[in-house]
């Protein structure tokens, strides 16, 4: 089966650690995910500048190596990222801010990229809305 | 075939940027001409209501977009008619026209839609 996730909740929040763990669980039950579309607050799960107490869960951390080692489509709302200063180089310099925080694998994109992932998966799983 | 959506909005147009994150959805989908429909539930019934004085929060009016909905092609609009009843409010008063809905109806538009967003 072909899974859209889209993910509201920040790397803190018990439903970004739930979206992870479905979208592994997925792959690794032979399904496809088509897109991560992170969304709200969920931007904040894709942050580089997330810094963890050692002996807890570094989810953000996790959540860039999954991306990165399953070579997944990882989409970050622009909209969303820019209101809460999730900014990747280009959009830092076009504001005029002294830091990004937004790293491949995640590319900065509009709510298009929602819309299409679900009219391409079978399944659009949502974690984290209110 | 496209496959449709259900947007449930369920914050106060003051509760954050949830309500207009909400309706950016629709409008995003209405751009595309996707089949969309944008149900007001919960809390998210307050966006209806007319008159209201966001400046007073230094926030803008969500009412102005709310209103371009019909012209990004989102004419499927419902409201649960329990949650405007919980809240005091009216239907008949609201400043897009909405379908009233009760929880009967609720559970129908549910099934009717591929794919349901709640923000």
């Amino acid at each position: 089966m072909k899974f859209a996730i889209a993910l509201f909740a920040p790397s803190h929040a018990p439903s970004s650690r739930r979206a992870l763990r479905f979208a592994q669980a997925a792959l690794d039950g032979g399904h496809e995910i088509v897109r991560l579309f992170f969304y709200q607050d969920g931007v904040h799960s894709a942050s580089a500048n997330v810094v963890s107490p050692q002996d807890e869960l570094d989810l953000a951390g996790e959540w860039r190596d999954f991306v990165q080692q399953r070579q997944l489509d990882a989409v970050v709302c622009i909209a969303a990222a820019l209101r809460r200063g999730v900014l990747n180089a280009e959009e830092a310099q076009r504001y005029g801010r002294p830091a990004a925080n937004l790293d491949a694998p995640w590319e900065l994109s509009g709510l298009g990229q929602l819309h299409e992932a679900a009219q391409v998966a079978d399944r659009l799983v949502c974690f984290g809305g209110q | 075939m496209s496959k449709s959506m259900l947007i449930i909005s369920r914050q106060a147009p003051w509760a954050g940027p949830a309500a207009r994150e909400a309706l950016d959805i629709a409008l995003a989908g209405g751009a595309f001409d996707l089949p969309l429909g944008l149900l007001f539930l919960d809390d998210g019934v307050f966006q209806l209501v007319a008159g209201q004085q966001p400046a007073a929060l230094q926030q803008k009016d969500l009412g102005a977009n709310l209103q371009a909905l019909p012209m990004f092609g989102v004419e499927e609009l419902y409201v649960s008619s329990r949650s405007l009843a919980e809240r005091g409010l009216d239907a008949a008063q609201l400043v897009l026209p909405a379908q009233p809905l009760d929880d009967t109806a609720l559970t129908l538009l549910l099934d009717r839609f591929d794919q349901v967003v709640t923000i």
